[in-house]
């Protein structure tokens, strides 16, 4: 069962961690230009960085050029998206991923290279699950792809532990004081994949169908899927 | 994403319009550069995690505001602490190399500007 996978060190709840943020003003012209010029310079720090990796053949241009490749086009959360849905129509498979997620990414060959641990949780009426990584931006990139820019956030990683009702609120998720909300905090480990509810109205879909439905967000914990029909 | 995606609405937090994962090319090549390595087995994903960690950690104590757009900074600069810290390449070569690259930029934009032959 997931609860044996998982010790309560990865579960957070909202008083063990204090995390601060200093949050500055900044973005006048002035900033924006500079950081322009900035950035050309860390252009070139990666050129150099590629160039002499290359050189000591730690590193391939033509399969680098593959991974961005494989990251922007091949991997996505469509793939997150069809193992949710058969979750929702098949309670064997269900079953599986919820006892041991990797062993089922494995067998389905989603792994990717990522040798780390896979745990999917699940949302019920009474447990809303959210995932952060407050140390930086773990995530299940095999199924999900890359992380949206407000996972890796500053704000983000902090609040979603100190204040998880809060985040979810201002995604647009009121959540009832009758349900728990359980933070993740995903690691170099352990990455976790949040099932969301199968929404009402949805009797009767196929997987394909089904998969339609389950966006990105939702497999992170920070939406809710609505109901059809 | 959320449909009514109001933590984009808070002072300094980057949006996410679903727009390209990379906004710049060198975030993708700088992420390539850590898949590659973690591939071939010349770094680990606990590793990686915590120099990046340590970057974000350090920025964020610097009072520094993590958004979107600096995230590759903190990359950039945790994978070069990484490869030099461990003899994968040394600062020094970085440098040499940095130095011809844009020395190349700055001629090849000079050539341009004198008509290019």
């Amino acid at each position: 069962m997931a609860d044996d996978k998982v010790s309560r060190r990865d579960f957070i709840t909202k008083s063990s961690i204090a995390a601060s943020t200093a949050v500055t003003a900044t973005g006048s012209a002035g900033v924006h230009a500079a950081e322009e010029h900035v950035q050309s310079d860390y252009a070139v720090r990666t050129k150099a960085l590629v160039s002499v990796l290359t050189k000591k053949n730690l590193i391939n241009p033509a399969t680098m050029d593959a991974v961005v490749d494989y990251y922007e086009n091949k991997v996505g959360p469509h793939i997150g998206a069809r193992v949710v849905a058969r979750s929702w129509r098949d309670p064997d498979y269900r079953q599986r991923l919820l006892a041991d997620a990797r062993a089922v990414a494995r067998e389905d060959n989603l792994t990717g290279a990522q040798g780390t641990d896979l745990v999917a949780v699940e949302n019920t009426p009474k447990v809303h699950n959210l995932v952060v990584c407050t140390l930086c931006s773990c995530y299940p990139w095999p199924l999900l792809g890359l992380p949206p820019s407000w996972y890796k956030d500053t704000a983000y990683r902090a609040q979603a532990v100190i204040d998880p009702r809060g985040v979810l609120r201002k995604f647009g998720l009121e959540l009832g004081d009758d349900v728990e909300v359980r933070v993740w905090d995903s690691t170099a480990e352990i990455r976790y994949l949040v099932i969301p509810e199968r929404p009402a109205g949805t009797e009767g879909m196929s997987e394909a169908e089904l998969a339609s439905l389950v966006t990105r967000d939702s497999m992170i914990g920070a939406e809710k899927l609505e109901s059809r029909g | 994403m959320p449909t009514s995606h109001e933590l984009a609405n808070l002072p300094l937090l980057p949006r996410d319009d679903d727009g390209p994962v990379f906004s710049e090319p060198w975030h993708a090549q700088a992420f390539a550069v850590v898949v590659e390595l973690i591939e071939a087995g010349n770094l680990t994903t606990e590793a990686w995690a915590e120099y990046l960690g340590a970057a974000l950690k350090e920025a964020e104590d610097r009072g520094e505001y993590d958004t979107g757009q600096r995230y590759y900074h903190h990359w950039l600069t945790a994978l070069e602490r990484l490869v030099v810290e461990n003899n994968l390449a040394a600062r020094e070569d970085l440098s040499k190399e940095g130095e011809f690259i844009r020395d190349n930029d700055h001629h090849r934009r000079q050539h341009q500007l004198d008509g290019g032959h």
